[in-house]
């Protein structure tokens, strides 16, 4: 117990730093408090009282919701299932990141992964005419596949001719934000009728079970990435696979000295960094989406790389850190329908969070701690990882 | 002149690295300061020369406490130091590198590298030291560069000269030169403190001589004491010195080497056409000065070279062009030159750094997984068998010392079934309880009659546990010696001098 608490103390207190200053800009970028500087008490409380109604704001659009619980508790908890809802192609791009980190490698490609596969199971989704489970199973593996070449791509690039990851993930990103939208543009994805980019939505009996009825988005994307999280833990840990990723993660040279072929192991672990970003992909589709837009990438794959850092590249820390941004994400929305903080300050909290991470010393310094583990090493290993 | 140094201490965290030492150097004397790796002897200096703070005690030059707080009032107060690794810049001239930190200008701004190159030729001159000032550094050896250091010394008036393991890197016939200068420097008044833990080199040249062990002042010696008593003052119990082996019983030929070439990617040859053979039962020592081939011919062998021609067979096995986990398993024991880079995952455990070459075999992998109760016992196994000092297989390899990280990895290499044990420098940097454990392995691994490639820069060890001799010189065996060819001889050889 005292050993988790040593592991998740920096990302919490990281977290509590990044929501106090954030608290400090909301408050004192409002003209209502700055009207007030002749009077500094009554300014402190204007602040306080700006700063907690924005983030109860950001409480009540993220987990629990009394003024929709007329219908009784469970109408409350409509954001919670939001949360869920973002939070799900977030855990599998961020264990995306977090996988390919472990074995040296940083995958910023996620984003396009994760647009890959959503053209696989967008493409899987609306074209053929399957029964029901095995539909989806099939959506679901074209974008295994489909992703899991393009990421593979970079781990063989990078295997054969040394071309660093970073470059050709960045590269390959625009490629297939691009490719997504000529494709919707095309006639075999153009949905009939329609002069905007968007594509068909996927059949019913592709898409993945709504898990508290039709008023609810929350589907059973969250278990298949749950069980990624899961499969991910063994493979990391248990496993003889996993055992050369991280052994190439930690130190190439002598892995590569104890005969551990350091080729095969990037282009491995590259082409399930790639499935894991297009399983995001496809979960986002038929749970939540149904219709492949030019949008669908979102920033799941960028902040997917925040959400790993954060999670300090562990799956359980992963998956804890995805549920935050989500929702961070959906009560973003509120807050700034319901306040008039907008929906950039969240960007900020996030932002600050991982700030404070890749600086351990400032946080350190705040709370006078002794030490701060080498998971901080994660954020400050940099491009050469 | 004189330094002194008094009750100087120095704690990193928990480790006492200088636990109040006192220290007095005078004029016109060499002051050997003796002790093992890790005893401190490299903090102690470091703090003379200002790149570390004592957390107490006090410096004087001739009885005036001094606050030195960098290299610059270290070089002001007199002191020059010449470290293990030189601090010099490869790409700059001699004259360049040595006004670095003091340039001197002419005119708007120009560098005055004249002046400099002026002072270099005095100094060189009158040492016999034969530097040219617009010599490249990366295009001089070793020795040399070493020089180099001296004379930036000598140019700021350096009245103490700190050399720092000078000897390390030296040819023996570069070590008797150098210690000729040092004996020069003294005669003209110059203090010199000389660290090492080269019991041969500190009789030859010190005057005083002041034994550190585990950060404390443990004694002082003469230099007429024998090598054995300032052994045992080192290490603080009797150790000896020589290898305890017995006339080799050779079987049939194990590894064959024929004409292999190693090339690096541009092409250039840094093995040239070897052809040697070992027996089982023997060991062929490699000597030679560092830089030689030899790390490019122990990975050939074991398959960590891509260019390579020729021919390499272990019992008539082809290896050439082989992975490196073919060559593992097909009986090579390889123990790198670098434990901390090549032989070991610091953030792993030790029982996982074990199992670094067998995970995917039984008894470590079931199917996909890997089993942590095999993982588990094999770690105690070999923890206890190879008296690694750990407080449990599951701490982190970077956790244990030097001496024992080389102990796992000798554990791992040789759990395996072994024809061959490839060596590399394989007691570099290790005191000497580890250097005893280790040789006396590799002399067992020779008695159960496996063949050893032993590579090693270091005289005394070949010397110790060889049966043959070969001296590699710019990328070629220049010859294959019995083991009982004089000092003289292998110095020559390895400065590339054929009779």
């Amino acid at each position: 117990m005292r050993k988790v608490l040593q592991k998740i103390k920096l990302p919490i207190l990281a977290l509590v730093v990044a929501l106090f200053v954030s608290g400090l800009l909301i408050a004192f970028s409002d003209p209502k408090v700055l009207a007030l500087k002749g009077d500094p008490l009554a300014m402190l409380g204007k602040a306080l009282s700006i700063a907690g109604s924005a983030y109860w704001a950001l409480f009540r659009g993220s987990i629990y919701d009394p003024q929709l619980a007329d219908t009784g508790f469970f109408g409350g908890l409509y954001p919670l299932s939001e949360t869920i809802v973002v939070s799900t192609p977030l855990i599998l791009t961020g264990l995306s990141v977090a996988l390919a980190f472990k074995a040296g490698l940083f995958n910023i490609g996620a984003q396009g992964q994760f647009i890959v596969g959503a053209i696989g199971a967008s493409y899987v989704g609306f074209t053929f005419e399957l029964p029901i489970v095995l539909h989806a199973l099939a959506a679901i593996a074209a974008a295994i596949i489909c992703a899991g070449l393009y990421g593979g791509f970079v781990g063989l690039l990078k295997a054969r001719t040394g071309a660093h990851e970073v470059i050709v993930t960045i590269m390959l990103n625009y490629v297939a934000s691009y490719f997504l939208l000529w494709l919707l543009s095309t006639k075999a994805f153009l949905r009939e009728g329609r002069m905007d980019p968007i594509a068909p939505e996927v059949l019913e009996s592709s898409r993945l079970p709504r898990l508290a009825g039709q008023d609810y988005r929350l589907h059973a994307g969250i278990f298949i990435a749950l069980l990624a999280a899961t499969a991910i833990w063994w493979l990391l840990n248990r496993s003889t696979l996993g055992f050369k990723f991280r052994a190439v993660g930690a130190n190439a040279k002598a892995s590569r000295t104890a005969g551990i072929s350091v080729a095969k192991s990037t282009t491995f672990v590259m082409v399930i960094a790639g499935a894991l970003a297009g399983l995001g992909g496809a979960v986002h589709i038929l749970g939540a989406d149904h219709a492949l837009t030019n949008e669908v990438g979102g920033s799941f794959g960028f902040d997917a790389i925040t959400v790993a850092l954060l999670g300090r590249g562990t799956p359980l820390g992963t998956v804890l850190a995805a549920l935050l941004f989500g929702a961070l994400r959906a009560g973003g929305l509120t807050m700034q329908a319901s306040t008039e903080t907008p929906l950039d300050i969240v960007l900020i909290i996030q932002a600050l969070v991982v700030l404070f991470i890749a600086a351990p010393a400032v946080i350190k310094a705040i709370f006078r701690l002794k030490s701060v583990d080498e998971g901080q090493a994660m954020a400050s290993k940099g491009w050469n990882g | 002149m004189s330094l002194e140094l008094r009750g100087i201490t120095k704690r990193f965290g928990a480790l006492t690295a200088n636990d109040s030492i006192d220290l007095k150097v005078e004029s016109g004397e060499i002051h050997a300061i003796l002790g093992e790796n890790g005893a401190g002897k490299s903090t102690l200096m470091n703090i003379v020369y200002g790149l570390l703070a004592p957390d107490e005690g006090t410096i004087s030059v001739d009885n005036k406490v001094l606050d030195i707080q960098s290299p610059l009032d270290a070089l002001a107060a007199g002191i020059g130091m010449v470290h293990q690794h030189f601090m010099l810049i490869p790409v700059f001239t001699v004259a360049e590198n040595i006004v670095l930190g003091h340039e001197q200008v002419k005119g708007p701004g120009f560098l005055d590298l004249e002046s400099a190159r002026r002072e270099i030729l005095r100094v060189s001159a009158e040492f016999n030291f034969d530097v040219d000032p617009d010599a490249l550094v990366e295009d001089l050896p070793v020795g040399i560069q070493q020089r180099v250091e001296i004379i930036r010394a000598l140019i700021y008036d350096a009245k103490v000269l700190i050399l720092d393991e000078p000897t390390a890197v030296l040819t023996p016939q570069e070590t008797d030169e150098l210690l000729r200068n040092m004996k020069k420097l003294r005669d003209q008044g110059t203090a010199i403190v000389f660290i090492t833990h080269k019991l041969r080199e500190v009789r030859e040249a010190a005057d005083k001589i002041t034994i550190i062990r585990r950060g404390k002042v443990v004694g002082t010696a003469s230099p007429s004491a024998s090598q054995a008593e300032l052994a045992t003052l080192m290490v603080g119990r009797p150790v000896s010195l020589d290898v305890d082996k017995s006339a080799p019983k050779l079987g049939k030929v194990a590894l064959d080497v024929r004409n292999l070439t190693v090339r690096d990617y541009t092409g250039r040859a840094l093995v040239k056409g070897i052809t040697f053979s070992i027996q089982d039962g023997e060991i062929l020592a490699v000597a030679g000065v560092q830089g030689n081939g030899q790390s490019e011919l122990a990975e050939a062998i074991v398959g960590l070279q891509e260019h390579i021609e020729g021919e390499i067979t272990l019992d008539g096995k082809n290896l050439a062009g082989a992975s490196v986990r073919t060559a593992l398993h097909s009986g090579i024991a390889f123990i790198p030159e670098s434990r901390e880079e090549d032989g070991l995952i610091s953030s792993f455990s030790i029982e996982e750094n074990l199992i670094l070459d067998l995970h995917d075999l039984l008894p470590f992998s079931k199917g996909a997984a890997i089993s942590q109760s095999a993982v588990a016992e094999n770690g105690v196994t070999r923890v206890a068998e190879f008296d690694i000092r750990a407080l449990s297989p599951k701490d982190p390899a970077s956790s244990l010392s030097g001496g024992n990280k080389q102990k796992v990895v000798l554990a791992r290499e040789l759990s395996r079934p072994v024809r061959l044990v490839v060596a590399s420098q394989p007691t570099r940097g290790l005191d000497v309880g580890s250097i005893e454990f280790v040789h006396e392995r590799i002399i067992a691994e020779r008695d159960s009659g496996r063949a050893v490639l032993l590579f090693s820069t270091e005289l005394d060890e070949v010397v110790g546990l060889a049966d043959r001799i070969a001296v590699m010189y710019r990328g070629e065996f220049i010859a294959i010696v019995p083991a009982d060819t004089s000092r003289e001889e292998l110095g020559l050889l390895m400065a590339g001098v054929k009779k």
